[in-house]
């Protein structure tokens, strides 16, 4: 009984959550890997492309809410997604314009870009933070629990409780559609392979007649799909507050370098891996040991490795580890 | 077909192309000469758009093709291949193949999602083009490999294969016989010629064996320091006093080459 309790305390404090927040960083740290890949250049405004898609589905929220228009027990904010990837696609097809393809055309050095970008993320936060204002917004609205504690509790007569919340069921449905699609597109269609073929070597791209503008296109589009998607669905697991999500920058992109930059399979594992150590490290043991272990060594303190106001050293520790000894990451990236 | 005047590309103070002038006749197989360093695979580059000329015009056909950006120029029926072959190493070679034709309808996003039965249609062409063209190479086994894995002569020929996927007017080939067996090269030079009588492919070929040369050429343009030196057949051009020079210059064993070939 004590093991199933300390499993139960386990997937409710650690695997579940660390499973809807590692959907989201994957989802992150796929944006980041495909223009890393295919544009060569690491995005530091990805962040904020974030948290300005969330807020433009945000807004779409609102209007939908007082209009009268729900989604039953889904949040309405999965309606408003079209118009917030919309907004979010042209916002960055226009930076993109403004901005990158100055650059793009004088065939300017990775470094200038990163640069660039940083100057674009300052741009997007000011917008994002002049138009929503700088508090926490809750959006979710619909059902808030699958199962409750007490639930759990009185269906299983175990002493621990496992809570699941609609949005983490969301997270992971949404993020296994995602990126299920995104692999069909990026394995099956001419688009997807073209913009492979560029991400693998450009000059034959080029040379095999591949317009560049187009794959840039379409890949902005898609980063913009996909920033969106991450942010709401972080949004409306957590709340939206617009420097939680230029916070996440770093472990999104600890996600994508711990995969390997350019890899969209190591996205993903990259950013579960950064998920699990994230959680697990700042989540007091003291409960599951005290079922695990026998009562005189049961511990007393909290046992939190670390505490959570410290959960951003974790991605950087990783980071850190990865860079020293496997450069390329998991799954053999380009190198940084 | 082409015709370049006058064309300059510095890097900085180095005069990598430095006022090159010359004709390439249509139909013709034109073997491109010179010691390392003289600026042959900078002209290509030109030529083929991945460079910007400092100065000087490349007209194709009375067309001024002047830096115009690959892509587009591949759109014009102007190929080339690289000294060191390319390869998108993670498809397999039947998919290199298949991403040549640019611009087809599976391109758009409009018809990767309701297009699908012309894109299906298309595909299925190319499918067996690609693997006709793989026939013709005689490597139809190594369709389902990963063009990573293939060795780099394989590469070579896969390079070739590539201008074969359109209907190309012109291509430059740059040392495709570099690194390659002897056997490999022959099917390669077959592959040349019967390209260039088939189906009128006009060629430029940079190669420094001059047996290859010899056997596929008819008309060799020699370059030194950027600039064309010599122009005429094989045996003119072994015999002109500065080609010899020119290569004398970079160390006898390469004068042995020039003696050495056959007339």
């Amino acid at each position: 009984m004590d093991f199933l309790n300390a499993l139960v305390a386990l997937a409710n404090f650690v695997i579940v959550p660390a499973l809807a927040y590692g959907s989201q960083l994957a989802l992150g740290a796929l944006g980041v890997t495909l223009i890393y890949g295919i544009l060569r250049f690491s995005n530091f405004a990805h962040g904020d492309t974030m948290a300005f898609g969330t807020m433009a589905t945000i807004l779409a929220t609102w209007a939908m809410q007082s209009a009268g228009i729900s989604f039953g027990v889904l949040p309405t904010a999965l309606l408003a997604l079209p118009i917030g990837i919309a907004a979010t696609g042209l916002l960055l097809l226009g930076t993109d314009r403004l901005v990158y393809k100055f650059y793009r055309v004088k065939k300017a050095k990775p470094v200038i870009f990163v640069i660039a970008s940083l100057g674009v993320m300052f741009v997007m936060n000011g917008i994002v933070r002049f138009i929503i204002g700088v508090d926490d917004q809750q959006f979710a609205d619909g059902e808030r629990f699958l199962i409750t504690a007490r639930d759990f509790r009185t269906m299983t007569g175990l002493e621990e409780g496992l809570a699941i919340k609609t949005t983490q069921v969301i997270t992971v449905a949404v993020a296994i559609i995602v990126v299920a699609i995104l692999f069909w597109f990026l394995n099956k269609t001419r688009t997807g392979k073209s913009m492979r073929a560029y991400s693998d070597n450009e000059d034959l791209a080029l040379l095999s007649g591949i317009n560049p503008e187009r794959v840039v296109m379409y890949t902005w589009l898609i980063v913009g799909g996909l920033a969106t998607i991450a942010g709401v669905l972080y949004g409306l697991d957590k709340s939206f507050k617009p420097f939680t999500y230029f916070q996440l920058l770093l472990p999104i992109f600890a996600a994508a370098i711990v995969g390997g930059l350019g890899s969209p399979v190591g996205a993903i594992a990259g950013g579960f891996v950064i998920a699990f150590a994230e959680v697990t490290i700042t989540y007091p043991l003291k409960k599951l040991l005290g079922y695990l272990l026998p009562d005189s060594l049961a511990p007393d303190g909290l046992v939190q490795l670390l505490s959570t106001d410290y959960k951003f050293a974790v991605s950087f520790v990783i980071l850190i580890i990865v860079l020293l000894f496997r450069p390329t990451g998991l799954f053999k990236g380009k190198s940084v | 077909m082409i015709e370049v005047q006058d064309l300059h590309r510095h890097f900085g103070g180095f005069r990598a192309v430095d006022g090159a002038s010359l004709r390439i006749e249509p139909g013709s197989i034109t073997g491109l000469i010179g010691p390392n360093g003289a600026g042959k695979t900078t002209l290509f580059n030109v030529i083929a758009g991945v460079l910007k000329p400092t100065s000087g015009r490349v007209t194709m056909a009375g067309e001024d093709i002047t830096g115009l950006s690959p892509h587009v120029l591949f759109h014009k029926g102007l190929l080339r291949t690289f000294q060191i072959a390319h390869e998108f190493s993670s498809m397999t070679c039947r998919e290199n193949l298949m991403m040549v034709p640019g611009g087809q309808s599976g391109e758009t996003l409009w018809n990767t999602w309701f297009g699908r039965k012309r894109i299906a249609n298309e595909e299925r062409a190319l499918r067996a083009k690609a693997d006709e063209v793989l026939e013709f190479l005689t490597v139809s086994h190594l369709a389902e490999q990963r063009a990573g894995q293939i060795s780099g002569g394989q590469k070579k020929l896969l390079e070739l294969g590539r201008t074969m996927m359109v209907d190309a007017k012109i291509v430059f080939l740059d040392e495709v016989g570099a690194g390659v067996n002897r056997t490999l090269l022959n099917t390669i030079g077959d592959a040349i010629i019967r390209l260039n009588q088939e189906r009128n492919y006009t060629f430029v070929v940079i190669e420094h064996d001059m047996d290859f040369i010899g056997k596929i050429s008819d008309h060799v343009i020699c370059m030194a320091e950027g600039k064309v030196l010599a122009e005429g057949s094989l045996a003119e051009i072994k015999a002109n006093e500065q080609v010899i020079e020119a290569y004398l210059g970079t160390g006898l064993k390469n004068k042995d080459q020039l003696e050495g070939a056959p007339t």
